[in-house]
């Protein structure tokens, strides 16, 4: 037991608290846009694998990092405005388009990775870089402060996202339509184009998120990679009651159960690993029934805009 | 819902023109979501024609294709229930593969805790035991909705991730077969179940067994119960509207838990009897995605029960059909699971024009009721609040 609670294991256990959390920022900011403009966006699941799939197939086939990264927001991005197309434009209830998109996102991955690659293969991804000064502190900076570039842009995307959200004109015009798109659309801000535009960063983003597993963190492809991350992302944003900051709390709560989980699995702490990989999952629920329910719910949520109505 | 138009004097011909095109509408979605999958084949350089005929004649060309069609059409059949009866109460049930999982699970334990009951008594109380787990496993999302406002796709979702990990565990661990202990091979598998407790085939030496039958029953039980019974119209009341359901004195909280406790024991029913019928123990991968394929199923039939029958038949064709494909011509059968994908969104997508043009005729009929009028807010069934 005296192993239990070093500081060397904590150390690692916050490293890959990190890099697990990194795939779901990018999923629930991205979701946290999508909601606070009163679109619920189920299939993001669907989104991350196409884009894992594509970033890893790109990288595969011609080395080039930057390109994967590039190709994987550029997929997601188009299947955020095919969801965008069925959740605004034809108005389709949006807890079911989801699953349409995640079935989709997730057979047409996996026909493409068996007609093209076949067999599991593997990249050279982004190398982990240690961040100038952060870094080379002992203990913490190997820790915290030494993880690929993909890591760090998701976690700035948080700030980035809080910045958008609440004090550009922009963002403001994402609220409005989120929680009244009547006085939003009576104020002449165009309702329809702000939820495409939202939609469409929101499925780069779980593009990229997709990427960010199989070009960084795990540097291959499979048939359903992500297993579930995308799903998990979408109650992350409702535990973190819409806020880009809230998120990231939840985001990393869920990723240090996560991370806790994989090193008891390691020593092998009497609890069976298939019952640990519960944890999160137990805790997720949990968290939905004692956050504060609704708080902060954009009030237009999955309901469609029709002017006049 | 059946929209019959009220007044049969006016216009019969053309409104009966129009309903046939949407009845016609889900089908329609088939077939764009087939033409979009050729050109993806064709794109990836594989000859459509070729696969969809093998992929037509492994479901349907032949007797064992048509019992296998029938045997995948079984479980779909049941989720798909499950899934309209939550449905019409405004609740979206993700979970009908946990429900699914566990519903197989409970069986397999309790037939081989109690082997020594005879078949007659075995045989209820093995699908019995996954239909109550299953109704469990909807339980906690029912009641988290009802009590405390939890968003039930989400906490389905969770369920699912669960029900999966539960599965691992005793498959490799209390419930691992004996036989693969003793192999050596620890193939995560059950021990098999008691043969009293096999449902019956119905072709010798196929898939295609009794369960069958007992899905159309229950497809006729469903639509009894939705609309010939009083927890039924309540269900219904809920979903067209919570607060008017309300003001009605009908329970919704409760209404909104049960409809999911029925839902989860469909598809734990649906479990039990893959095991029973199909399997005769719980394999990894037992739930097939059945969970998924159901809403799919549920969607295409149009939320009816009976509409859900021949919606099974064609969709567990597709899955049957999509095996063969990779056989024959090596066109993976993932391909279905995205067509899959398509027929979803573009049939949620073409229900609101049907809804509008559905209270038009509506409101031309005759006296248009306040609820269906144009103008009036859509089928409540497909908007829940979340």
């Amino acid at each position: 037991m005296e192993q239990l609670l070093t500081i060397g294991t904590l150390l690692g256990v916050l490293h890959s608290m990190i890099r697990l959390a990194t795939p779901y920022l990018y999923a629930a900011i991205g979701e946290t846009l999508g909601q606070r403009s009163g679109l619920l966006n189920l299939g993001v699941e669907g989104m991350m694998l196409m884009g894992a799939y594509v970033g890893f197939y790109v990288v595969f086939t011609t080395g080039s990092l930057l390109g994967g990264v590039l190709a994987a927001a550029l997929a997601g991005a188009l299947l955020g405005l095919m969801m965008a197309l069925v959740s605004v434009t034809f108005r389709a209830e949006q807890g079911i388009s989801g699953i349409g998109m995640y079935l989709f996102g997730l057979g047409l991955s996996s026909l493409l990775f068996k007609l093209t690659l076949g067999t599991v293969q593997s990249v050279s991804g982004f190398p982990e870089v240690p961040l100038p000064l952060l870094g080379s502190i002992p203990g913490i900076g190997p820790s915290l402060f030494t993880h690929s570039v993909m890591v760090y842009a998701a976690f700035a995307l948080v700030p980035l996202a809080a910045y958008v959200l609440n004090r550009t004109t922009w963002g403001l015009n994402i609220r409005a339509v989120g929680d009244n798109p009547q006085a939003a659309d009576a104020l002449g801000v165009p309702v329809a184009a702000v939820r495409y535009a939202t939609a469409t960063i929101g499925g780069l983003l779980a593009g990229v998120g997709g990427a960010s597993l199989s070009i960084s963190a795990l540097n291959i492809f499979q048939e359903n990679l992500t297993g579930g991350i995308g799903f998990i992302a979408v109650a992350l944003v409702y535990f973190g009651g819409w806020r880009p900051v809230g998120v990231l709390l939840g985001v990393l709560l869920f990723s240090f159960v996560s991370a806790l989980q994989l090193w008891l699995q390691v020593t092998g702490v009497g609890l069976p690993s298939d019952l640990a990989v519960m944890l999160p999952y137990l805790l997720t629920i949990l968290a939905l029934a004692v956050s504060n329910r609704r708080a902060g719910q954009p009030s237009a949520l999955t309901k469609p805009f029709t002017r006049g109505a | 819902m059946t929209r019959t138009p009220a007044s049969p004097n006016r216009g019969t011909i053309r409104r009966t023109g129009a309903v046939v095109v949407d009845a016609l509408l889900p089908l329609g979605a088939v077939v764009a979501a087939l033409l979009v999958g050729a050109l993806v084949l064709l794109l990836l350089g594989k000859n459509p024609a070729l696969a969809y005929g093998a992929m037509f004649r492994g479901a349907f060309g032949s007797l064992s294709g048509i019992t296998q069609t029938l045997a995948k059409a079984t479980p779909l059949l049941l989720v798909g229930l499950g899934v309209i009866i939550a449905f019409r109460a405004q609740v979206i049930n993700i979970g009908g593969e946990g429900q699914l999982v566990v519903g197989a699970l409970a069986a397999t334990a309790c037939s081989l805790a109690l082997r020594e009951l005879p078949g007659w008594l075995l045989l209820p109380i093995t699908a019995l035991a996954g239909a109550l787990a299953g109704g469990l496993w909807g339980l906690v999302p029912g009641l988290l909705k009802a009590r405390l406002d939890v968003n039930e796709i989400l906490s389905t979702v969770m369920m699912n991730a669960i029900a999966v990990q539960l599965m691992n565990y005793l498959l490799r661990g209390p419930m691992l077969d004996p036989a693969q202990v003793a192999a050596g091979t620890n193939i995560p598998q059950s021990a098999a179940l008691p043969e009293a407790a096999w449902i019956v085939r119905l072709v010798p030496r196929t898939l295609f067994h009794a369960g069958f039958i007992l899905a159309l029953v229950l497809a006729v039980v469903v639509a009894l119960l939705l609309w010939r019974t009083t927890l039924g119209y309540r269900i219904r009341a809920v979903g067209l509207s919570p607060s008017a359901a309300r003001y009605a004195g009908i329970p919704v909280a409760t209404i909104t838990a049960t409809s999911m406790v029925l839902s989860g024991c469909l598809c734990g029913l649906a479990g039990a009897v893959e095991v029973m019928g199909v399997h005769h123990r719980v394999v990894e991968g037992i739930s097939g995605g059945y969970g998924f394929s159901g809403i799919v199923v549920a969607l295409f039939g149009g939320l009816h029960p009976i509409g859900a029958i021949p919606a099974a038949v064609l969709f567990g064709g597709l899955l049957v059909g999509a095996d063969q494909m990779q056989r024959t011509v090596q066109v993976p059968a993932a391909l279905i699971t995205a067509l899959n994908g398509l027929v979803v969104l573009m049939v949620v997508s073409s229900t609101y024009a049907t809804q509008r043009r559905a209270a038009r005729r509506q409101s031309e009929a005759a006296r248009p009721t306040a609820r269906e009028a144009e103008g009036g807010p859509l089928d409540p069934q497909l908007t829940p609040d979340l």
